[in-house]
């Protein structure tokens, strides 16, 4: 007999650890924890499931396209009922994203973003992301209204950049919740930022990375190598690349033609319906693959795929 | 495993006595090991050394061919277990299965679709490459007409797949010409099927799903019953299992060059999925972590689109980043009036700011300028995107003809040669965008009236 030794890696580092919710009557999710790449139980542990969140809005987007929205119904018109719907389409957390702040939106301010958040938490018992409409200053001035209402029920706040990282990480720390801290495409940006979140105050077990992501055919070649990059860094012992990592596969693949336009395209695009979720779909679980511990998704039927599928990776 | 310069400087005679053409032996050695040249070169070296050498110099990997012609599939010959150390090189073929068991309308026209299958991605046409021929209804008949009919309708590779020896033999002998790959020998069936596979000097897939020692036992057989060309079906169907059995078998090629499991893998996701869309995310998963050849039991377009766009992605060399044919692109449908913006032809920059412009609401017209595949300030600072390389894009692609207005919208990146390219362009108004592509929405809203 041919008796086949499978070589193993000797991981010396190990990703950290990051909980959400978990007080004050709210369920905890905890990711990271990973001592080998993603899904390889046979030369390490994998002790927390990578897990979904499922994306919404403080108002009802504009801009996705009609089967998106009729997945969802009415619920898109209040966050409140719109969380619990993504409760009950398996949603592990509850991304909300204050997308009326930005600018070029209705530029709403703190107080709507404390009414949106509060609404949320009050809604759903499972943790909360919110993120901001993505333009720094705005961000700034969305989260830390966020970061108050939810004082003391740990929840992520996002995008945290080089340019506003202190504020972010400032409430973070005086609030109790994590900061997401996103860099563009490139592991020592990413590196980087984690450096200036630890220099402030905010520890290791309160940060979580989202080191961009471009969706299947829009650069998703790139983020998957930066992902895989950094996650073999943080198991070479880096504990500044040992951050969970979060991507939102959701928003970057509905917002290309592939998943937006109905007509008017090559018929070997194939039907609508079909490419949209797969184009959802596959960028999620390449992403996985590659060492995502959050993936945040859009449409409910890739949710219950992709939670199908980390089930399946998971089982040893 | 690849010996460095110094490792096959032992190996050779070290008299230095120039016949080959090279200075010194470890000057040819360093050429050895580079592979610029060939060991023949040196006249004195031993037996036992161009063994080792050669032994050492074999692919980890085998390259193995299905099909002939211009669209046979050829898998292995891979270096590395993450993409980003080198490149992915062969991309893994897609096969579409077909059964016996289906009536001959349903074949011929399935048949017909795949292989007239064709979607262009940055200006590439990306392709299905072939058929796996299921004999599902055990019976030999059924199975040679089915392969027969799938023959006459398409020149693109076959897998043939049955157990019973007598019943590939039939087949093969109406195809063997198209160098089919047979699927499978088993633990069972295995010397029947080798001597097919000589017979009709075929590539043969070997099966063994009780693991990967009588995998590998099972295919030293093959090899020394003088099969080379093989491919190798670990059994294992699920998610865990697969990217377990596949990520082992790389390793062990790669990093321990254990021959036996040096050869490409067939997959097959629809075996492992309870659903096509299970299929699609498994075959995706196969292409990232090591599939040579991926059946699919189904053949769907809105699948197949992006499924093909991931294998274009990830075996994309990372050092040699796609590059867009320069040229102007329109993104939506735009119209005289529309906006005229100037980018880079580095893919993901014409990636971001194409994405950016389709979910800005305005239709626009992208002039894409040839940067040899570099960013805006990589390429600027590199001296390949400049006022005059815009102007004469402008001009080599009648920009103005495009548009009613005579607007040019730059990267905010390089605003610096605004006052440049209107001296090189007089009767073009040059705007400023912003530096990031992400804020296009907002600047045309602000700034865009037209």
């Amino acid at each position: 007999m041919l008796a086949v030794e499978v070589p193993t890696e000797k991981w010396t580092g190990k990703v950290h650890e990051v909980t959400l919710g978990g007080s004050n009557g709210r369920k905890g999710v905890t990711v990271g924890g990973a001592t080998t790449l993603p899904f390889l139980h046979f030369e390490g542990a994998m002790p927390n499931r990578p897990v979904v969140a499922i994306e919404i809005q403080d108002k009802k987007p504009d801009d996705w396209p009609p089967h998106l929205i009729s997945a969802w119904g009415d619920v898109t018109a209040d966050p409140g009922a719109w969380a619990k719907k993504a409760v009950e389409y398996g949603a592990d957390i509850i991304a909300l994203r204050l997308r009326s702040a930005h600018p070029e939106e209705a530029d709403t301010g703190a107080d709507e973003a404390r009414k949106s958040t509060d609404k949320v938490l009050s809604a759903v018992d499972i943790p909360v992301i919110i993120l901001g409409p993505g333009v720094a200053e705005k961000d700034n001035e969305v989260l830390i209204a966020a970061s108050d209402v939810a004082k003391g029920q740990r929840i992520a706040l996002g995008n945290c950049e080089e340019k506003n990282h202190r504020t972010i990480a400032a409430s973070c720390i005086a609030d109790g919740h994590v900061a997401i801290g996103h860099t563009p495409l490139e592991i020592n940006l990413a590196k980087q930022l984690n450096v200036l979140l630890c220099d402030v105050g905010l520890s290791t077990d309160s940060i979580i990375m989202d080191p961009d992501t471009g969706a299947l055919g829009y650069g998703i070649e790139y983020c998957y190598s930066v992902m895989e990059r950094l996650r073999l860094a943080a198991l070479g012992g880096d504990k500044m690349a040992a951050m969970p990592m979060i991507s939102p596969a959701g928003a970057e693949s509905w917002r290309q033609k592939e998943s937006k336009v109905t007509e008017g395209v090559p018929p070997s695009w194939g039907d609508h319906v079909e490419r949209a979720l797969s184009w959802e779909g596959i960028t999620a679980v390449i992403l996985l693959n590659a060492g995502a511990d959050i993936v945040v998704l859009r449409h409910p039927d890739t949710v219950t795929l992709v939670k199908a599928t980390i089930d399946k990776l998971m089982a040893t | 495993m690849a010996l460095t310069g110094i490792e096959i400087y032992k190996f050779l005679p070290k008299t230095n006595c120039k016949e080959c053409g090279f200075p010194t032996c470890l000057a040819f050695a360093m050429k050895l090991a580079a592979k610029g040249v060939e060991l023949s070169l040196c006249p004195y070296v031993s037996d036992e050394a161009k063994q080792a050498l050669e032994a050492a110099s074999r692919p980890p990997i085998r390259l193995v061919t299905v099909g002939a012609g211009d669209r046979k599939i050829e898998v292995g010959n891979e270096v590395v277990m993450f993409r980003h150390e080198k490149t992915f090189y062969r991309p893994p073929g897609f096969v579409i299965k077909v059964k016996d068991t289906d009536s001959a309308d349903e074949i011929a026209k399935l048949v017909g679709e795949v292989t007239g299958y064709s979607v262009e991605r940055v200006g590439m046409e990306l392709k299905l490459d072939g058929f796996a021929i299921e004999n599902a209804s055990d019976n030999g008949e059924n199975f040679v007409k089915c392969v027969e009919l799938v023959k006459s309708k398409t020149d693109l590779p076959l897998v043939l797949m049955s157990s019973d020896p007598a019943v590939m033999d039939l087949a093969l002998e109406k195809v063997a010409s198209a160098k089919p790959l047979i699927y499978a020998a088993t633990k069972e069936n295995c010397d029947q099927m080798v001597e097919l596979a000589k017979k009709h000097q075929c590539p043969l897939v070997v099966s063994e799903p009780a693991g990967l020692s009588e995998l590998a036992e099972l295919v030293a057989r093959v090899n020394d019953a003088g099969v080379e060309d093989v491919v190798l079906d670990p059994g294992a169907r699920e998610f865990g299992h697969s990217l377990t059995a596949l990520t082992q078998i790389r390793r062990l090629a790669i990093k321990k060059s254990f021959q036996p499991l040096g050869f490409p893998v067939i997959t097959f996701p629809g075996e492992g999925s309870a659903s096509v869309e299970e299929e699609a995310v498994l075959a995706g998963q196969h292409v990232a972590k090591y599939a040579g050849i991926i059946v699919l039991d189904r053949f769907t377009p809105g699948v197949s689109y992006p499924l093909l766009t991931l294998r274009l992605n990830i075996y994309t060399d990372p050092q040699k980043p796609i590059q867009m044919t320069p040229g102007i692109y329109e993104v939506g449908t735009p119209k005289p009036e529309s906006p005229l913006c100037v980018t880079t032809n580095f893919s993901l920059t014409y990636f971001s700011i194409a994405g950016e412009l389709e979910s800005s609401g305005f239709p626009s017209w992208l002039l894409v300028c040839d940067t040899e595949g570099l960013s805006v300030l990589t390429s600027w600072s590199a001296g390949k995107f400049d006022a005059e390389k815009i102007a004469k894009t402008v001009k080599e692609f009648n920009a103005a003809d495009r548009v009613s207005h005579s607007s040019l919208i730059l990267p905010g990146g390089v605003a610096i040669l605004r006052g440049e390219l209107e001296e090189e362009l007089p009767d073009w108004k040059v705007m400023v965008g912003p530096r990031e592509a992400v804020d296009v929405g907002g600047f045309l809203k602000q700034h865009w009236a037209g």
